[in-house]
């Protein structure tokens, strides 16, 4: 099960910003391990956040995105108690769901 | 259930329409893509463009950047991009020195504010390019990034 991800929501005024980090290795399939041997590329290929049930980003990334990927973005129409959910799915098949409520 | 004409056809129709969904991305479990896998195997900001659909680009003053002058670690390299043109639909992050330029793209709906901020992998001193993709069109901004040390792998 991959690690969880950490979710910050704030709203001021009529924005929220959400910020995002995620735990994932974001292999490129170029780099070498301390024996010489390439390691395997892993990356996360497709990103969906959600408020409540609306789609408000989605994303999809190529192995450039850097390791522990951070994302913030900012969304309109959210109030206090909204629920953020952030997916993401990787090239292994692997995928992740994390939640946060809007402060 | 007796093999019928109609039912080898009605069952050949569903299979189809199984594929064509499997395909777009659209069945429970399978992975969304709003943009081709392709684009992330292009070379150059024009195939990559014409992979989400576009046939060239523009430059323009109305995308904000904020990228380091400097960046001593070429691996995580932060990016914030503000879109002030009209109808911002998507904005995507190009490398253009990278052994695969497109980094990632940004389905902006109507509800979110056209903004990205992320970090991302640069191999070499480069131009990171903001492709902003509108109802008008595709424009572009880009900022030149030093990399002391480089950000790809090995």
């Amino acid at each position: 099960m991959p690690d969880p991800m950490k979710i910050r929501a704030t709203v001021v005024g009529e924005v929220a910003e959400v910020k995002v980090l995620m735990a994932h290795p974001m292999e490129t399939g170029q780099r070498k391990d301390a024996d010489g041997k390439l390691v395997p590329a892993r990356f996360i290929i497709s990103v969906q956040a959600h408020c409540n049930e609306r789609e408000v980003l989605s994303a999809d990334w190529g192995p450039s995105v850097s390791k522990n990927p951070f994302l913030a973005f900012r969304l309109r129409g959210v109030a206090k108690g909204d629920k953020i959910s952030i997916s993401w799915t990787d090239t292994a098949g692997e995928s992740r769901t994390d939640e946060a409520l809007v402060v | 259930m007796i093999m019928t004409r109609r039912n080898l056809l009605a069952g050949a129709g569903a299979f189809s329409a199984w594929l064509l969904l499997a395909a777009g991305g659209l069945l429970a479990g399978a992975v969304r893509a709003a943009i081709p896998r392709s684009a992330f195997d292009r070379a150059t900001l024009d195939d990559i463009i014409k992979d989400l659909g576009g046939s060239g680009s523009s430059e323009s003053g109305d995308i904000e950047m904020h990228v380091p002058e400097i960046a001593e670690n070429g691996a995580v390299v932060p990016v914030e991009v503000t879109s002030k043109l009209a109808n911002t639909r998507s904005i995507a992050l190009i490398v253009s020195k990278n052994p695969h330029p497109l980094s990632a793209s940004f389905q902006i709906p109507e509800g979110t504010e056209p903004y990205i901020s992320t970090r991302i992998k640069v191999g070499e001193t480069a131009d990171i390019i903001a492709l902003v993709k509108t109802d008008a069109g595709f424009f572009t901004s880009k900022r030149l990034v030093k990399v002391t040390l480089g950000g790809c792998g090995g």
